[in-house]
């Protein structure tokens, strides 16, 4: 039997998400995935019909719903996490040309700890959230809302859902495509090869600091 | 263009901040103008919905058709041998009706528009039946008799009418509905349907109807829906009446 390859020696790790980020991101997925599950027995007469308990499953999915944002603001409270909301919020012009290039996965783009489509994932999904929070609030104001209002609410959260669960779709798919990124999101930590790879200039900042910090 | 850009992270434009700010303005846009696109949209593409052989327009979140609601987990079929309508409580001749009687009694044919208080509206739905009332006056309700309770055979849905408003003509233990027998879907063998209100008061998988002398609320009427389900004058809505 040919002698099986050595497992590759563990190479130094760098830190790339906090806990506070990582539990940000696993409970709002979390909440996500029942929203989603839910929207679908809600909405698809199919489904509906397979599981029926339409009071029990509207009442998790309005809870879920209202839960979506607490996560979100409790992670402000954490230094760690605002400067991860910081770096996701900003544009450069770096980022502009990745989004345009056809060839953004080759490196020669710079590309810090999070590329633009990541950036671009993360303001869509908190935006959306919001949208879906006050057009569910409209829909559950029975008595306050006008029924117009309700309408319209009804109209933009059943789109804005449907455009939700493609956007969780997508980032599922980028996600699977990429272990060592999805590991991340549990130990927080990646190779540094990973990182000289995806997000080079990332991977030299984080680097620089290690540097100045052992000096 | 290669410039340097030490600090990737650092500077830019807040891009996020705006995209978030921008779906938020959108949505806001969208509660209060979105009843007309909403109206525009179903009526333009309930034709093809209710004929497209794939279902696939039927995933879209728009369009007037029927929407299959049950509070209960996988409800049992009854076969049309086995099924049984009681008439119960206050009155002189309680009744256990087969399928067979009911179609052998006078049936009442209607064609209305069935009006949900969500919002979808399947309109000229043709259906038929015996009406209520036929069934009242084959029970004799007793003197202190004022309401029905109506009972599903799902095991938990229920929904109540009063004597006037179930003596109404347009009130029917409907056997069939788009020209058919009412399917095990939409609450057959054997449903109600109540043309001047809202969906919820159509019982559907009707197993028994119960004289008693007062109102007593049903199962959405317990989680704050109108008792008095009127279409376009109740639980908040202004839809065209249907009755």
């Amino acid at each position: 039997m040919t002698r099986p390859a050595d497992a590759p020696p563990a190479g130094p790790e760098l830190p790339r998400f906090g806990r506070s980020a990582r539990w940000v991101h696993g409970l709002v997925g979390a909440l996500m995935v029942v929203c989603i599950l839910t929207a679908a027995v809600l909405y698809n007469s199919s489904l509906q019909i397979l599981v029926g308990h339409r009071r029990a499953v509207e009442l998790v999915h309005v809870w879920c719903g209202f839960g979506l944002p607490v996560p979100l603001l409790a992670g402000l409270l954490s230094p760690g996490y605002r400067a991860e909301l910081r770096r996701l919020n900003r544009f450069t012009p770096a980022d502009w040309r990745w989004l345009r290039s056809r060839t953004r996965r080759d490196g020669r783009i710079p590309v810090g700890k999070f590329n633009a489509g990541q950036k671009l994932n993360g303001s869509l999904s908190t935006g959306a959230i919001g949208v879906l929070l006050m057009t569910g609030v409209v829909m559950l104001s029975t008595d306050l809302a006008p029924l117009g209002w309700r309408t319209g609410a009804t109209l933009v959260h059943d789109w804005a859902a449907l455009a939700v669960g493609l956007l969780v779709l997508g980032h599922l798919t980028f996600a699977l495509r990429d272990p060592v990124a999805l590991r991340s999101l549990r130990s927080g930590t990646v190779p540094r090869r990973w990182a000289e790879l995806e997000h080079p200039a990332w991977a030299a900042e984080v680097e620089r600091a290690q540097d100045g910090g052992d000096a | 263009m290669a410039t340097e850009q030490p600090d990737v992270d650092g500077g830019g434009a807040p891009v996020g901040r705006r995209v978030v700010l921008g779906l938020l303005g959108l949505g806001a846009l969208g509660i209060v103008g979105g009843a007309r696109l909403q109206d525009a949209l179903s009526t333009a593409l309930a034709p093809i919905e209710t004929r497209d052989p794939t279902g696939l327009v039927g995933l879209l979140p728009l369009g007037n058709t029927f929407r299959y609601y049950s509070v209960t987990g996988g409800v049992d079929e009854q076969d049309a041998g086995d099924y049984r309508l009681a008439v119960s409580g206050l009155v002189a001749q309680p009744g256990r009706h087969t399928l067979a009687d009911l179609q052998a009694m006078p049936q009442t044919e209607l064609v209305r528009d069935f009006q949900c208080v969500t919002g979808w509206r399947v309109p000229d739905v043709p259906w038929a039946g015996v009406r209520l009332g036929h069934l009242l006056d084959l029970a004799s309700p007793a003197p202190a008799a004022t309401a029905v309770r109506l009972t599903s055979f799902d095991g938990t849905y229920t929904e109540s009418l009063t004597l006037e408003q179930a003596r109404r003509p347009d009130v029917l233990v409907a056997l069939r509905m788009l020209d058919a027998p009412v399917t095990h879907d939409h609450g057959g063998p054997v449903r109600l349907y109540v043309a001047p209100m809202y969906g919820y008061k159509s019982l559907k998988w009707l197993s028994e109807i119960e004289l008693t002398d007062e109102v007593v609320p049903g199962y959405w009427e317990d989680r704050g829906y109108s008792v008095d389900g009127w279409v376009g004058s109740s639980n908040g809505r202004r839809d065209d009446p249907t009755g």
